[in-house]
């Protein structure tokens, strides 16, 4: 190897690493400056730059007193009873439908998969003008259980993924079902859906942290902001009067990532995976 | 006689045989397994989109009486300054995933070869992606404002605090600062994407190549770029129609405020605050419309592409079947 090669390996080196370092710096630039000012006090908050390190890793008066105002427990609770529903009636409304759509052979099979996928290209803020509508005759507006069955509708990409996870089941498995006498409802329920189990974590993290971020319709259907807060739309409060407030903000933004930063941690590879699989397929 | 008794029977017991048996069964799992979805998509897609497109012909709003009008709708969309004139702004968006889709690339082709602490760089550039749209709209608020993340920054590189815009106030830059938190929020998603493409290119393929002496540019252009090469025209595609429907940073950041209220926005402000359902219903319409052209044009597009680098490849799979024969050749000789 000459001179010339080896430096150049190593400027590739040095470029390489540094790109990353500083790709990832701009990624958790904003986080981190929105962490440093949860902590400090209204004192410190006004004399100090953003960028200095606050006093007091402990001062958490900040998270009290966002998550009062902002009247997060009830938000919390709220999306955790929504996450709950939408995520076990999504699971078997998905995985019957992938089912079906993949072991049986019907006219109109691909009719269907064309109209969820025709579904997906629309964009959701334009088709909130006329779902506002029928939300509205149906009673739903202000109702938690209306945007529950809201939320459980469509989902494209958790479909793909059970179908795509069907394909790889091989159906001697039902057949040799059949031939012993079990019923659909049987192979399904017993036999397949335990197998899917992987598919269903992957698309149940996916479509999960979709619905605790999810704020547009929770702002338009659950309008109640007292009694129906979700966590996302709860930071609305900060909104007004209490808009300068930084210290008081960043605080109640930390709180409303948490959970999905855990989440992250924790299921890393699940969110990788399930994130490629829904987009080559879909 | 016997034979007309006989037949009504034999059909009746087919029948509930028929419900016992499989094809019964086939049927009935179909139905109990397909109502509720194709219920909640006709509900909440199909009678929408329909009830969407009536709208758009009336006068009205989402209560009390409403007056049709025709096609005054669509006159008034493509005449008013706010609606048809806020798709320039996604001159800008379509501007910033072209960045994003090219960093994107970059950092994954970096990634996929072997890193120190690769997956913790991955989840810091990935995490922004699982942040909510209200908090993002919060941070970035405060990122921007005078005198402080932003500036701070900036200001330790060496510039001076007077010469910097006010990024969201200022019209010359203010969209430019909106889109880059658009490209923060998905370039660690999308290189997700890129990197679990580049992970299913056969690891056998890279060992030749540097057996072969192909330095990383060379691996980059003709074994990573070709095999992803769908996965990108499928991010391309996706990104220009997201930028048509852009809305997230202009709705949470800046409220639509000083010139940078997107086509989306308008419309949610029209439809939601003003109440002018018809003229909404009207604007989604018109840019639905445009969306599945621009896609139809795109597919034909890139279908064009496709064929041609086909053929190339062909032409490229022939010389190195032509190299691969000299070398067999070669070394028979010796």
């Amino acid at each position: 190897m000459t001179l010339m090669q080896k430096i150049g390996k190593y400027v590739l080196i040095i470029l390489k690493y540094f790109s990353l370092v500083f790709f990832s710096f701009v990624a958790v630039l904003p986080i981190v400056s929105c962490f440093i000012t949860a902590f400090k006090t209204d004192v410190e908050y006004q004399n100090t730059n953003v960028m200095v390190l606050p006093e007091s890793w402990l001062n958490f008066e900040n998270f009290v007193l966002a998550f009062e105002k902002a009247n997060m427990g009830r938000a919390f609770i709220n999306s955790v009873i929504i996450l709950i529903c939408v995520l076990v009636a999504s699971v078997f409304i998905g995985t019957q439908l992938a089912y079906v759509l993949d072991r049986f052979k019907f006219p109109g099979n691909n009719l269907i998969r064309n109209l969820f996928l025709f579904a997906s290209l629309l964009p959701g803020i334009a088709m909130q003008i006329a779902v506002y509508q029928v939300m509205y005759n149906l009673g739903f507006i202000n109702s938690l259980l209306g945007y529950i069955v809201m939320m459980c509708g469509t989902d494209v990409i958790s479909i793909y993924i059970y179908i795509q996870f069907f394909e790889n089941i091989s159906t001697s498995l039902d057949e040799s079902a059949i031939v012993d006498g079990a019923s659909y409802f049987t192979i399904f329920y017993k036999i397949l859906l335990p197998l899917l189990k992987p598919a269903i974590v992957t698309s149940c993290i996916l479509k999960g942290v979709g619905t605790y971020n999810e704020y547009y319709s929770a702002n338009l259907y659950l309008q109640d902001k007292q009694l129906l807060p979700t966590v996302a739309t709860s930071l609305y409060t900060f909104v007004g009067p209490l808009g300068s407030k930084y210290n008081l903000i960043c605080a109640g933004v930390i709180i409303s990532l948490l959970p999905a930063l855990i989440v992250f941690i924790t299921c890393q590879k699940q969110i990788y995976s399930g994130l490629v699989a829904g987009a080559v397929k879909g | 006689m016997a034979a007309m008794t006989k037949a009504p029977r034999a059909q009746k017991r087919t029948l509930g045989q028929w419900a016992k048996s499989r094809d019964g069964q086939k049927v009935f799992v179909m139905v109990a397994f397909m109502i509720v979805p194709l219920l909640l998509l006709f509900t909440f897609t199909y009678l929408p989109f329909a009830e969407m497109v009536g709208f758009s012909f009336y006068n009205m709003k989402y209560i009390g009486a409403r007056k049709f009008v025709g096609l005054r709708n669509y006159a008034r969309v493509f005449s008013r300054d706010d609606c048809f004139g806020a798709l320039k702004l996604s001159l800008y968006y379509m501007g910033g995933s072209i960045v994003q889709l090219a960093l994107s690339l970059y950092l994954a082709t970096i990634l996929s070869f072997k890193v120190k602490g690769g997956n913790i760089f991955k989840g810091f550039m990935f995490f922004p992606y699982l942040i909510n749209g209200i908090a993002m709209g919060f941070m970035f608020k405060f990122f921007y404002t005078r005198g402080f993340v932003f500036d701070t920054v900036l200001q330790w590189c060496g510039f001076e605090l007077e010469n910097l815009p006010y990024w969201l106030k200022d019209q010359r830059i203010n969209n430019v600062s909106l889109v880059a938190t658009s490209v923060w929020r998905y370039f660690g998603q999308n290189m997700v994407l890129f990197i679990g493409a580049i992970m299913s290119v056969d690891s056998e393929l890279y060992e030749a190549a540097m057996l072969d002496g192909a330095n990383r540019f060379q691996q980059f252009k003709y074994i990573i770029l070709p095999s992803i090469k769908t996965i990108i025209m499928l991010n391309v595609i996706l990104s220009i129609t997201g930028s048509l429907s852009a809305f997230e940073p202009s709705y949470v950041i800046s409220s639509g405020a000083n010139g940078t209220a997107t086509y989306f926005v308008v419309m949610h402000e029209i439809a939601h605050t003003q109440q002018k359902v018809g003229l909404a219903s009207a604007m989604a319409v018109v840019l639905l419309c445009i969306i599945f052209v621009a896609t139809i044009l795109q597919k034909l597009f890139f279908k064009y592409v496709f064929r041609s680098a086909e053929d190339e490849d062909f032409n490229a799979t022939a010389k190195r079947d032509k190299k691969l024969a000299r070398l067999a050749a070669r070394k028979a000789g010796k």
